[in-house]
C-alpha cells in the first residue's frame, strides 16, 4: 500500500462514508488515482472494490488516468465562453503544443474543461489543481504559462492571482443587518424549539434552495420522525450555472450561517450537522474550518451549547468533487454517505430517511441565514419585504451582458427589469433566470417578478445582448445537462446526449428540420418521465427557446430536408491515422459521397 | 380475479383502476406489482419479481391521475386512476426503448440472445419498428477472460439487476457501476478489470438476471434455434404475467 493510502485511510479513521473526501485527499496528494490505490482502499473501508473504483468514476475531480503534474480545467459555462474563454484556452494549449483533454508528453500540464465554477461574476476562470483563478485575461494566461513552464510550486505563484471578489451590489435585510456570533443561538435558546418553530412558521420562509417548499413544514416533520438520530445538512453544493450567492453568504456573512445551522440542530433535535461544500469552492475551506474551531472553542458548538445542558450540535464540512446532481438533497445524503450522487426514489423523503436512513433536513446556505435573521429579529421583522406567498428577501446574482455583474438583494416581488437597470443591463434579448433549469425570458416578459408566484427561482439571472447567438446559449446548457446527468435513469442519460448532439450540428449548420422535432420531443420525454429534478427539467432551455426565439432555429437549419448526420470522411479518419495517408485519394469529396 | 390474491381477503383489498379495470392490491404492493399480480401487463425492464424495485429504466412509466409515474416504485393508492396503455404512455415508453436501443450496440440478427431477450421483446410490443435516433455506437470491448462465461458489454442497458443479484443473493459484489451519464457503465469487481480475476460461477443468480444478452454461458451459443425462442412462442406480456406470478407465489 502506498504510504499516501494509509496516512489518508488514518486520518479518516477508516470511515467508508468518507470515501469521497479520502479520494479528494489521494488526489491532492498524488494527483490521480492507481488501480493499486483503489484496491487498497477497499481492503481499508472494507468495501467491494467496484464500489470504490464506481464512486472514482462518478465525480469528475477525481481521475483514475495520469492528468498532468499541473491540472488546468477552465469554467465552461455560458459566461466564461462570453468573457472569451475558448480563445484563452486556446492560447494556453497552443503554448504548449497541447489539445484539449491530452496530457503533455512530459508530464507537466493538462488542460480541460469543467461546467460552471461559480464565478460568473468575475470570469472567465479556471482551476489549477483545484484552485480557482478567476479574471483570466491574455495577460494572465502568459503569466500562468510562464509559471507552469518553471514548474513553479503553487505555493510560490502571486497571491492576486488566485483573489476572489465578492462584489455585492445591492444590500438589503440579510446582508445589511449587523450581526453577531451566537445571537441567533441565544434567543432561538429563549424561544425555546416550539417558539423557535412558531416563529418561523409565521415567517412564512420558504426554502430558497430553489423548490420553495416552507422550512417551518420541513423541520416540524423532522423533529416529529421517529429516528436514532436526527441530521442537518447545509446545501452549498450552488452548481446550477450563474448562481454564485451561497459563495459569497459563505464568505462574507459565514457567521450567519453557522448560526443558522445550529438554530436548526436546537429546534429539530440534531446534535450534527454537516456543510456540504461544492468542491469548486476551496478557496473557502480554511476559513470556514477556522470559523467552526472558534465556535467550539467559544462554546457555540460541541457540547453543552451556552452552557445549556443537552444542546449538543457540531458541525462536520464534507467537500464534494464536481457533481452538480449533488445538490440535489437526496443525491447529496449519497455523497455523504461515500457514495455515488445518484438520487433516492422517493418517497420516503429525507425528513423521515435522510443520512444513514434517519430523519435529515436539507436546507440551502440562504435558507438557513434567513432563519438565523428570523430568530434573531423575528418573523415580523423578517416579512417587512417580499410578497404575501413569497416572504422576505431574494439574493439574486447576476452576470453576463450587465455593467456591474455581482450580488444584488431585493424583497421577492422584484420585477426583472429593475434588476437589470440597476446592474446596468443595455440591449437586453433574453434573461435567463434560476440558469439552465429554470426560466428563459424574452425582451417582452421582463416585467415579470422574481418570486415563488411568478418567476420563481433560486436567484441566478444571467443576461444575454442583442448581441449574442440565442443557439449558442441553448447548447451550452445542453452540453452541461449532458455533462452532469447521473446516468441512473434512462430518459435523463440519453436524452440530455441527445439533445446536446443536436443543439451542436444546430449551431454547426449541420442541423435538419427533424433535428428540430426530435429536439422537442426528447425535452418532452425527459420533463416526462426522468427520475429526479435535473432530468425533468433538462428540457427547458431548448422547450422555452423554441417557443420564443423559434426564427433562431429556422435560420440555422442547413437544410429543410435531410443532411446526413453521419459524416463519411470524418468516419475515415482512423484509417488515414493508420495507414499515414493524407492524399486526396485518401479522403471522400463532396461528389464522391 | 387474481390467483395470487386469496378469495378469502378479496373483499376487504383496496383497489386502484387500470385502464378502467379494478386492481386489488395490498399495501405493501406498487402499482406495478399489484398489476402484474392480477395479470396485467405493464412494460417494465429493470424491475424483476424477486428483487426491490429499481425505478431507472422507466420502461413501465404510467399516469397516476394524469402525472407521469414509474409504476414499479409508485405505491398503491386506493382510488388511483391509472393510465397505462394509451397512444400517449405508449409512445412515451417506446421513445425510452428507442433511447436504450440508440447509446448500445444491439445487432438483434446476430445475437445469440434474440427470441429470448427482454429488450427486443419490449420493443415488439410496443411496435418500434426502428431506434430513430442518431445511433451512438460506443465503444464496448467485450471481455472473454473468464473460462465459462463471456460478457458482452455491447447490449448491456444499465438496469443493474446483475450488480443487485451479486450483492444480494450470491454475496459476492461481482459487478459495479462506474463512469457517469452517457459514460456510465458496468464493470467487475477486480483490480485488473477482468473477469477471470472474480468470484463469479455459473451457478450465481447473477448469471441469470440480464434482461439482454450480456452474461453469457460459453459453449451454451445457438442451442436453441432462433424461431423457438421465449418470445418467438408467444408475447411478452403472456411470459412476464406467468413468471411473476411464478416468482411471488411463496410469499404472498
Ligand atoms: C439537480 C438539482 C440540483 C440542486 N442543487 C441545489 C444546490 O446546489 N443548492 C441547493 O440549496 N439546492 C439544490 N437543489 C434543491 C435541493 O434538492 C433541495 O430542494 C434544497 O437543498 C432544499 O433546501 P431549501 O428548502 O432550503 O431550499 C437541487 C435540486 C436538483 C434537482
Ligand atoms: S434525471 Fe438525470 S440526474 Fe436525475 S436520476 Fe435521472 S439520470 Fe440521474
Ligand atoms: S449486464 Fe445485464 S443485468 Fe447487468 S446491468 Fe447490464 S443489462 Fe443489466
Ligand atoms: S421497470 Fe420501472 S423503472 Fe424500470
Amino acid at each position: 500500500m502506498s504510504g499516501d493510502v494509509s496516512a489518508v485511510l488514518a486520518k479518516h479513521q477508516h470511515d467508508p462514508t468518507r470515501l469521497v473526501q479520502i479520494l479528494r485527499d489521494l488526489m491532492a496528494a498524488q494527483r490521480h488515482l492507481t488501480p493499486q490505490d483503489l484496491t487498497a482502499i477497499a481492503k481499508g473501508l472494507a468495501l467491494p472494490r467496484g464500489r470504490v473504483e464506481g464512486v472514482a468514476g462518478f465525480y469528475s475531480f477525481f481521475a483514475t488516468e495520469p492528468r498532468g503534474a499541473y491540472r488546468v480545467l477552465f469554467s465552461d459555462s455560458i459566461t466564461d465562453r462570453m468573457a472569451g474563454s475558448v480563445e484563452l484556452r486556446q492560447r494556453l494549449l497552443d503554448a504548449f503544443h497541447l489539445r484539449l483533454g491530452e496530457v503533455s508528453r512530459d508530464g507537466l500540464l493538462s488542460v480541460d474543461v469543467t461546467s460552471c465554477t461559480g464565478l460568473c461574476d468575475q470570469g472567465p476562470a479556471m482551476l489549477v489543481n483545484g484552485v480557482a483563478i478567476p479574471r483570466l485575461t491574455h495577460a494572465r494566461i502568459g503569466a500562468i504559462s510562464a509559471l507552469i513552464r518553471a514548474s513553479s510550486p503553487m505555493e510560490w505563484w502571486p497571491e492576486n492571482l488566485f483573489s476572489i471578489h465578492s462584489h455585492i451590489e445591492r444590500r438589503d435585510q440579510v446582508l445589511s443587518t449587523p450581526f453577531e456570533r451566537g445571537e441567533a443561538v441565544r434567543a432561538a435558546i429563549r424561544r425555546g424549539p416550539d417558539g423557535t418553530l412558531e416563529e418561523l412558521q409565521r415567517s412564512g420562509l420558504r426554502g430558497r434552495g430553489g423548490a420553495g417548499f416552507s422550512t417551518a413544514t420541513k423541520w416540524t416533520a423532522c423533529r416529529g420522525a421517529e429516528g436514532r438520530a436526527r441530521f442537518l445538512v447545509c446545501n452549498a453544493d450552488e452548481g446550477e450555472p450563474g448562481t454564485f450567492k451561497d459563495r459569497v453568504l459563505l464568505a462574507d456573512h459565514l457567521e450567519l450561517v453557522l448560526d443558522g445551522m445550529t438554530v436548526a440542530g436546537h429546534t429539530v433535535g440534531a446534535k450534527k450537522g454537516f456543510l456540504y461544500l461544492r468542491g469548486e469552492y476551496p478557496f473557502l475551506v480554511q476559513p470556514i474550518l477556522a470559523a467552526l474551531e472558534e465556535r467550539r472553542h467559544e462554546r457555540w458548538l460541541g457540547s453543552e451549547i451556552a452552557g445549556v445542558p443537552g444542546f449538543d450540535f457540531d458541525i462536520e464540512l464534507h467537500v464534494g468533487a464536481g457533481a452538480y446532481v449533488c445538490g440535489e438533497e437526496s443525491a447529496l445524503i449519497e455523497s455523504l454517505e461515500g457514495k455515488r450522487g445518484i438520487p433516492r426514489n422517493r418517497p420516503p423523503y429525507p425528513v423521515t430517511h435522510g443520512y444513514l436512513g434517519q430523519p435529515t433536513v436539507v436546507n440551502n446556505v440562504e435558507t438557513l441565514a434567513k432563519c438565523a435573521l428570523i430568530a434573531s429579529h423575528g418573523a415580523e421583522f423578517f416579512k417587512l419585504r417580499g410578497t404575501a406567498k413569497s416572504t422576505g428577501t431574494k439574493l439574486l446574482s447576476v452576470s453576463g451582458d450587465v455593467a456591474r455583474p455581482g450580488i444584488y438583494e431585493y424583497g421577492f416581488g422584484v420585477p426583472v427589469s429593475q434588476v437589470l437597470a440597476d446592474a446596468g443591463a443595455e440591449r437586453t434579448q433574453a434573461v435567463q433566470v434560476g440558469g439552465p433549469s429554470g426560466t428563459l425570458l424574452s425582451r417582452s416578459e421582463l416585467g415579470r417578478r422574481i418570486a415563488f408566484e411568478d418567476v420563481p427561482s433560486a436567484g441566478a439571472l444571467i443576461v444575454f445582448d442583442e448581441s449574442r447567438s440565442i443557439l449558442d446559449v441553448v447548447e451550452s446548457f445542453a452540453a452541461f445537462f449532458a455533462h452532469e446527468s447521473c446516468g441512473f435513469c434512462t430518459p435523463c442519460r440519453v436524452g440530455t446526449t441527445l439533445a446536446a448532439q443536436m443543439m451542436g450540428r444546430l449551431c454547426h449548420g449541420r442541423g435538419t428540420r427533424r433535428d428540430v422535432k426530435d429536439l422537442a420531443r426528447v425535452a418532452r420525454q425527459m420533463r416526462a418521465t426522468s427520475h429526479c429534478g435535473l432530468g425533468s427539467s433538462a428540457g427547458n432551455p431548448v422547450l422555452h427557446a423554441l417557443e420564443k426565439f423559434r426564427p433562431s432555429f429556422d435560420k440555422a437549419l442547413a437544410s429543410h430536408e435531410v443532411v446526413p448526420s453521419f459524416d463519411l470522411d470524418e468516419a475515415l479518419a482512423p484509417a488515414r491515422e493508420v495507414t499515414g495517408r493524407e492524399d486526396e485519394g485518401a479522403h471522400l469529396t463532396e461528389e464522391a459521397t | 380475479m387474481s390467483d395470487a390474491t386469496k378469495p378469502g381477503d378479496a373483499p376487504s383489498l383496496p383497489t386502484f383502476t387500470l385502464d378502467g379495470h379494478d386492481v386489488p392490491f395490498t399495501p405493501d404492493q406498487t402499482i406495478l406489482q399489484a398489476a402484474m399480480a392480477a395479470g396485467h401487463y405493464i412494460p417494465h425492464l429493470c424491475f424483476h419479481p424477486e428483487f426491490k424495485p429499481h425505478g431507472s429504466c422507466k420502461v413501465c412509466t404510467v399516469k397516476v391521475d394524469g402525472r407521469t409515474m414509474a409504476s414499479c416504485t409508485t405505491q398503491a393508492r386506493a382510488g388511483a386512476e391509472i393510465e397505462s396503455s394509451s397512444d400517449e404512455v405508449r409512445d412515451l415508453r417506446r421513445n425510452l426503448v428507442q433511447f436504450l436501443f440508440t447509446e448500445g450496440n444491439h445487432f438483434c440478427p446476430s445475437c445469440e440472445q434474440s427470441g429470448d431477450c427482454k429488450l427486443q421483446a419490449v420493443a415488439y410490443e410496443l411496435g418500434m419498428t426502428s431506434s430513430h435516433f442518431t445511433q451512438m455506437f460506443p465503444d464496448r470491448p467485450v471481455d472473454a477472460s473468464h473460462p465459462d462465461v463471456l460478457l458482452d458489454f455491447n447490449r448491456c442497458i444499465l438496469c443493474e439487476l446483475c450488480v443487485r443479484a451479486s450483492a444480494e443473493v450470491d454475496g459476492k459484489d461481482v459487478f459495479a457501476l462506474s463512469g457517469r451519464g452517457i459514460k456510465k457503465h458496468l464493470i467487475v469487481n477486480a483490480e485488473s478489470g477482468r473477469l477471470a480475476d472474480t468470484r463469479l460461477a455459473v451457478e450465481d443468480k447473477a448469471m441469470s438476471v440480464c434482461p439482454v444478452g450480456v452474461i453469457l454461458r460459453k459453449r451454451r451459443g445457438f442451442r436453441v434455434p432462433i424461431g423457438q425462442r421465449t418470445y418467438d412462442a408467444r408475447p411478452i406480456s403472456e411470459v412476464a404475467v406467468d413468471q411473476y406470478r411464478r416468482a411471488t407465489r411463496g410469499d404472498e
